[in-house]
């Protein structure tokens, strides 16, 4: 946004509107911010799929590589978490498109949809990182 | 000095007759995504610990190979169009602003590339 000035000197000191420090945060404020959070994390995370598809391509040794740095404790976090970005933002954007219908915009559902975000997307990826885990003999 | 605000430097020109392309696509590539994404999940837990070999043939396999393509063409272009709204909303300055949708484009492009490139040696028998 261009700023407009008087050509008088400095602007006059004028006081702000209140901003978002000043309010309580309300579930849905969080979940519109993590929804942004999330999604520039896949974002960043795609750099990883690139990466390991690149070397699947490239040679077993290369692939073994890769894959011993996924093995390692953070490799490890950092996919559950991207699991989780993933299927938080995936569930936030089905609530965007219930939004968009013009449905779903009266307080209760508002709370009950972003709580659920929460519970559902961490309820989903504890529940299919325990399978893989399990079929797998150890993650 | 001129009181002329730069509005007059857009009258008469109209709109940039791309109206609510930026939302539609966002719209559409994320409904794909839905179904691409939880493929992905499905994919990568099934595939965890797995050797080279299997994951080759996996890859390859030829429905594999192309939801892996779709989820990569539409999840690059969902990336692109979102974190273009994330430096529109907080990079001040224009020069800066315009560098960074520049540099968001060239990431999801590059991101686009090596995993379309990835998949398609896989298929073809690398």
């Amino acid at each position: 946004m261009a700023d407009v000035h008087s050509g008088r000197g400095a602007p006059p000191a004028r006081p702000l509107s209140p901003h978002l420090q000043i309010y309580k945060p309300l579930i849905n404020m969080v979940m519109s911010i993590v929804h942004r959070i999330t999604g520039a994390a896949l974002y960043f995370g795609s750099a990883l799929l690139a990466w390991w598809l690149i070397s699947a391509a490239t040679s077993p040794e290369y692939f073994n590589y890769v894959s011993s740095w996924f093995e390692t404790w953070p490799g490890k976090l950092i996919m559950i978490g991207y699991t989780w970005a993933l299927l938080h933002h995936m569930i936030g954007g089905l609530r965007h498109f219930l939004w968009d219908t013009g449905r779903g915009y009266d307080l209760e559902t508002i709370d009950l949809l972003s709580w659920g975000s929460i519970v559902v997307s961490l309820a989903a990826t504890l529940v299919i990182w325990f399978l893989a885990a399990t079929q797998q003999g150890g993650v | 000095m001129s009181m002329r605000t730069p509005l007059k430097t857009a009258r008469h020109l109209g709109s940039a007759k791309e109206g609510a392309d930026h939302f539609w696509k966002q719209r559409v590539t994320g409904v794909a995504n839905v179904a691409l994404g939880l493929f992905l999940v499905w994919l990568i837990a099934s595939l965890i610990g797995a050797d080279h070999a299997t994951v080759k043939t996996k890859l390859a396999n030829p429905i594999i190979a192309m939801a892996m393509l779709a989820l990569v063409i539409s999840g690059t272009i969902h990336m692109r169009l979102g974190m273009q709204t994330i430096i529109e909303d907080y990079v001040r300055g224009e020069g800066a602003k315009v560098a960074c949708v520049m540099l968001n484009t060239f990431f999801a492009a590059a991101i686009a590339l090596a995993c379309t490139f990835a998949v398609l040696k896989i298929s073809f028998g690398a």
